[in-house]
């Protein structure tokens, strides 16, 4: 925060209520940077004006995380985390505490609408190029909310200690145990126990109570920070700052505050209107926010005939499952293909010699007979390499411009595509298993990797249109 | 950013428009966050009304009830005892409980619907102890003339067998009798009386 | 565009091929359960039912007597007509039986009714359906031990609790015949009547399932009541939010 000089506070409108106001504010703002802060990211902070529907997200975003956290203290002064009393522990609150279901389903239906809300940010990032230099960091942070996200649903979705919570839990620590040598081992530091327990129980809730949203605070203010830093992107992936007037300030650019802030109050409303519809009419979703089986306490000798993770879950759930002993030949010789396109692109001979040997090795892992890792823990191994790759975006894409608008075909079909595979992923994954399901899946596997290890080639290849010089309406 | 052609006026009011529904609708939201505070269903059956039996209470003698969590005190009081009472208003703060907290029927030098029985609940009106029943007339440490009563081990209140404080105590006001009526001559129900039927 | 348009059938036939199978699989059809929550007497009637029938077996640990006071009883009429002696009317549904006789006599612990209604939902049907379908499908079965069996489960624990209302059911076999086809189904059949009519035990079941759907979700009435407000309040903070952004980006241009 650069200290500029202490600047007398000024009211458009003059009332009597406004000296003594203004007074407060100024014996604090000599204390405190109230209006510099205020300045920074609002009043002063200049965004692009060209703005479309898909930059509502960010702030609703952290509407979401609003209501979870406020509705998330709610519930715990009633909530009870022990095995013995959870499930009974919800259910008073949907039927003994006042309001409580109200409190519940908004907590249950937030935590959804934060995946829907989360998945069309980073889908704008994607197709504005947002995460590209000098926005790399906000991605980084951006992606680290995410996978805190994931956390924080999984460690909740534990709590009402229904069957889809207990068996749920289950499948998901029990892909530790895939992992070579301390598998075993890691899962039952995990549970604290042999089984998913009251052990295990608490000490999710410690983590979804406390620890994960700490650390959530302190990533959003990081992302924000960086993003105030650089400055937002827009649907141009145009720099504003590289047009100013006489004072400094962009020309394509206005003031945070009220022109975003306004705008951003229509998002909301309208936001608002279909979570509550959604709270108030469809809290189960069909299923989907809601599981049937979880109206069942979680009984330990009892698998229920069908078990799928939550929703925003089943894209890398189908990841998973599409991991075969018989696709893992398939894998190989993808593995091989790409080291060799790495081979004779490449133009610097240590990638080319590192391409070759870091595929043989992987090559070998998969399947060189006793040598090789089972197919279990490469599926482990594919399902994180999927939630992770995407920090790798901004050194993939090498397209000479930010934006859709202005990329070639070959990106835009991608793209297109990615977000089809990422979806019909998703569908596979709450169903049960197939044979036509595992192979859609597995060629599903094959298209999401190749978008983000084939990007640098293609960006690079595509046919852009000129970038123009000001950001367009 | 041309402030010419702005309309001041329009603009002021649908600030102050929206500022007012918003605040009204973050205000209807905050309801049911303050309500989930309230006591729930199963505090609430917790504290249902108690019936109590008063045929096996022997005269002098006391019983505590639970009602809501908190100590009810029911004492049989031989005729002495309400002599002692009627003797003793010149020492009690609120003689005929004309204050604050007292149902109607409690508003009496007895304090009760039938003056045999006394039923009060057991907290202290100054700070929440339960005071202790000192029954017996005899030279006490904290009063040497005490007629029998309560006394209140926290900060030194005394009440008289009607419950009433005595004058100059900390305790503001006579221990509290809860809605109760009589059911039949020896049956009684604490947490409910004939208006709330 | 046109490729677009060959994208998304793409998308439909990938995406709702499977749903097709899964729709000619062996799902047991579920009767459509004709329930109505607004309907007070029904839910009364239900009430009862559960009280005299369901109650002395299975629990509903998570429902308070006096919860009925949301489908238009009073306090004193659940004491006089629903409550056991000696149980307070602010008490939860909980059943005498000892869990470990239920077990021994059943197989199987009874289960647990509160949430019936919403843990028995699936792709083929509300718990609704599924309650109201399961109810009406016992059958004769001299092979189960209880002597009876059901086509929605199969091999279920609890024996027909209400066999003296609808009588007794045989699985029958009927011929179907169609353009082209012809087979053998299985199908329930009416065997000996019980003191309800079809239509009157049918009736008697539905007015049961809707007072295991309101019990399974209490407030659901308050719910949608409440909803209606909402988002009529903030259509109209809508038009508000709406009219103030236009307003202030009357300045960008």
């Amino acid at each position: 925060m650069a200290s500029a000089p202490k600047e007398p506070v000024q009211f458009s409108g003059a009332g009597p209520l406004n000296a003594p106001i203004s007074g407060v504010l100024t014996w604090v703002d000599q204390r405190f940077p109230l209006m510099s802060l205020w300045r920074d990211h609002l009043s002063q902070y200049y965004a692009p004006k060209n703005f479309n529907f898909w930059y509502f997200f960010g702030s609703l975003a952290m509407l979401v995380l609003v209501i979870q956290i406020v509705t998330g203290i709610f519930l715990v002064m009633h909530y009870k985390p022990s095995a013995a009393e959870a499930f009974a522990s919800v259910e008073y609150i949907m039927r003994d505490v006042p309001a409580g279901w109200f409190i519940r389903y908004m907590h249950s239906t937030g935590a959804s609408a934060f995946f829907i809300v989360i998945y069309l940010h980073m889908f704008r990032g994607l197709m504005y190029g947002s995460y590209r230099q000098p926005r790399e960091l906000i991605w980084i942070f951006g992606m680290l909310i995410y996978l805190c996200l994931m956390a924080e649903a999984f460690f909740g979705y534990l709590l009402p200690w229904g069957q889809m919570s207990f068996w749920g839990a289950q499948v998901i620590i029990n892909l530790f145990d895939a992992l070579p040598l301390i598998g075993p081992d890691l899962s039952t530091w995990i549970r604290g126990d042999f089984v998913i327990s009251d052990a295990t129980l608490n000490r999710f809730f410690a983590f979804h109570v406390i620890a994960i949203p700490l650390v959530l605070l302190g990533l959003v203010a990081a992302h924000i920070m960086a993003l105030h830093e650089v400055g937002s992107n827009n649907p141009d992936g145009v720099e504003i700052k590289q047009h100013k007037d006489a004072k400094g300030i962009p020309l394509d650019g206005i003031p945070f505050h009220p022109y975003y802030t306004v705008k951003d109050i229509v998002g909301v409303v309208v936001f608002l209107f279909l979570f509550f519809g959604v709270v108030f009419f469809m809290p189960e979703m069909g299923g989907y926010f809601l599981e049937f089986n979880n109206f069942i306490p979680a009984d330990a000798l009892k698998t229920p005939p069908h078990i799928a993770p939550v929703w925003y879950f089943t894209p890398y759930y189908s990841i998973l499952r599409a991991i075969t002993e018989d696709f893992m030949l398939v894998l190989a010789i993808g593995v091989a293909a790409y080291s060799l396109l790495i081979w004779l692109t490449a133009r610097n001979q240590l990638v080319k010699m590192a391409a070759l040997a870091i595929g043989f090795v992987v090559i070998v892992l998969m399947k060189g007979g006793p040598l090789a890792i089972e197919a279990k823990v490469w599926g482990v191994a594919m399902m994180g390499a999927a939630t992770l790759i995407f920090f790798l975006l901004p050194w993939l894409d090498r397209s000479p411009v930010k934006s859709i608008r202005y990329k070639g075909p070959r990106f835009k079909a991608a793209l297109t595509i990615f977000v089809i595979v990422f979806l019909v992923l998703g569908y596979y994954g709450t169903q049960t298993v197939t044979p036509a399901g595992t192979v859609i899946s597995q060629i599903g596997t094959l298209i999401y990797f190749s978008f983000f290890l084939l990007m640098p080639w293609y960006s690079a290849m595509d046919k852009t249109k000129p970038v123009p010089d000001r950001v367009t309406m | 950013m041309s402030e010419q052609n702005t309309d001041q006026g329009k603009r002021q009011f649908l600030v102050t428009a929206t500022t007012v529904a918003g605040g009204v609708a973050a205000g209807a939201t905050a309801v049911p966050f303050v309500a989930s505070m309230l006591p729930s269903e199963r505090a609430k059956a917790a504290g249902a009304p108690v019936e109590v039996d008063l045929s096996t209470l022997a005269p002098g003698e006391r019983v505590t009830v639970e009602w809501q969590g908190k100590p009810v005190w029911i004492v049989r009081r031989t005729k002495e005892m309400l002599d002692t009472i009627r003797a003793n208003d010149s020492h009690v703060a609120d003689p005929k409980s004309q204050k604050k907290m007292q149902p109607a029927y409690a508003t009496n030098e007895m304090r009760a619907i039938k003056e045999e029985f006394l039923v009060v609940v057991g907290i202290c009106t100054h700070l929440g102890c339960s005071p202790v029943g000192k029954f017996a007339k005899q030279a006490e440490a904290f009063d040497p003339n005490w007629q029998g009563g309560f006394y209140c081990p926290c900060h030194g209140s005394l009440f008289d067998l009607a419950g009433r404080v005595y004058k100059n105590k900390p305790a503001p006001d006579n221990l509290v009798v809860p809605p109760h009526k009589y059911l039949s001559d020896t049956r009684i129900v604490i947490g409910e009386d004939t208006k709330g039927a | 565009m046109v490729k677009n348009m060959n994208l998304k059938k793409l998308i439909a036939v990938i995406l709702f091929a499977p749903s097709l199978v899964f729709a000619a699989g062996d799902h047991i059809k579920l009767d459509k359960a004709p329930i109505d929550l607004k309907d007070e007497a029904s839910l009364q009637r239900g009430a009862r039912h559960f009280v005299n029938y369901c109650l002395n077996c299975h629990n509903a640990s998570f429902m308070r007597f006096n919860r009925l006071r949301d489908i238009g009883l009073t306090d004193q009429q659940i004491i006089d007509n629903l409550v056991f002696t000696g149980v307070k009317v602010g008490d939860l549904m909980k059943v005498a039986m000892d869990p470990k006789d239920s077990k021994a006599w059943f197989g199987a612990a009874p289960p647990e009714l509160s949430l019936i209604a919403r843990s028995r939902a699936s792709e083929a049907g509300s718990g609704a359906d599924w309650l109201y379908s399961y109810l009406r499908s016992f059958y004769r079965d001299a092979e189960r031990p209880t002597g009876w069996n059901n086509t929605v489960f199969p091999n279920v624990g609890m024996p027909h609790v209400l066999w003296e209302l609808q009588g007794e059911q045989v699985m029958a076999e009927r011929k179907v015949q169609g353009p082209g086809f012809e087979k053998t189904e299985q199908v329930l059949k009416l065997d000996k009547p019980g003191k309800m009519s079809p239509v009157e035990y049918d009736q008697m079941v539905a007015d049961l399932v809707n007072y295991l759907v309101f019990m399974a979700e209490p407030a659901r009435s308050s719910r949608t009541t409440i909803g209606i407000f909402v988002l009529f309040a903030l259509s109209l903070l809508f038009i508000l939010a709406y009219a103030l952004k236009k307003e202030y980006w009357k300045d960008v241009h």
